[in-house]
């Protein structure tokens, strides 16, 4: 079986089974300091993917504001509440029974539609596909209406999150 | 031989979304239920990614860009929120924040 396949076959299905089973880790582990670790290494590796799907400034992106930025913001909450491991994380086991089936179904339902729908013919990229200057030209020209309104959501985020969390005599 | 095929992309985006699903229904904690939408978020960001790169056009990557801005600023809040609720009542479970007053 492995010999019909190529080394970067293998590489998926390698990497692909360790993203599913750390993000399986963040869903399971009754530590959230241990949910949040698991969570980095499966934002680590999607980026990896990101890097050989030509995605060089997103996958970087992604280890810098995800791994980074939004796990350390997690990690902080975390711990300003020391929580602890909880004795009862999850609901009743009617419940994660339903929802085990409910979470296999759904994966089964999109994996198998994905097989049925005619895959599209592959294009070739060009030099620079995925680089710095390809993907600002695209935000400074046809997205650039977007761009500017994602900064004024970004300023309405910091005054919310001020807002919100300090204390309400201050 | 070859490269990967975009269906393998798709099916992991796919099963990654899934566990996400799994996670905001099973657990009662709200910063893990708030980790399983990150996961959901993720794996749709795999799948443009993979869909970019297979169609040869920059407009997924850009889509994925605007997915982390949004990504941040949600977190921001929402673990602002978070923190309110626990002042108020003491606990991160779910359950008990079930009404939407103090």
């Amino acid at each position: 079986m492995v010999g019909a396949l190529g080394v970067s076959q293998v590489a998926f299905l390698i990497l692909a089974a360790l993203t599913v089973l750390s993000a399986l880790t963040v869903v399971v582990h009754r530590n959230p300091v241990h949910s949040a670790v698991a969570l980095v290494s499966t934002l680590c590796l999607l980026a990896l993917f990101f890097f050989a799907l030509d995605a060089q400034l997103v996958a970087i992106l992604q280890v810098i504001v995800y791994a980074g930025a939004i796990v350390v913001l997690f990690l902080f909450v975390i711990m300003l509440l020391n929580l602890q491991a909880q004795s009862r994380a999850t609901g009743g086991p009617l419940l994660v029974a339903a929802a085990t089936l409910g979470g296999v179904a759904l994966a089964g339902l999109v994996v198998s539609g994905l097989g049925r729908a005619a895959a599209p013919p592959a294009a070739g990229v060009g030099a620079g596909f995925g680089e710095t200057a390809a993907l600002a030209r695209e935000l400074f020209t046809a997205y650039l209406l977007p761009f500017e309104l994602t900064s004024l959501l970004l300023l309405v985020a910091i005054v919310g999150a001020v807002a919100l969390a300090k204390k309400a005599d201050g | 031989m070859g490269p990967t095929p975009l269906g393998w992309y798709l099916a992991l985006s796919a099963v990654l979304f899934a566990i996400g699903v799994l996670g905001v229904l099973v657990r009662r904690n709200v910063i893990i239920i708030f980790m399983a939408i990150e996961i959901m978020l993720n794996a749709v960001n795999l799948a443009f990614v993979a869909i970019a790169r297979s169609r040869g056009s920059m407009d997924g990557q850009v889509i994925v860009f605007f997915v982390m801005t949004v990504a941040a600023a949600e977190a921001a809040v929402g673990l602002a929120i978070i923190l309110a609720m626990f002042r108020n009542r003491e606990t991160t479970n779910a359950d008990e924040l079930a009404t939407l007053r103090w």
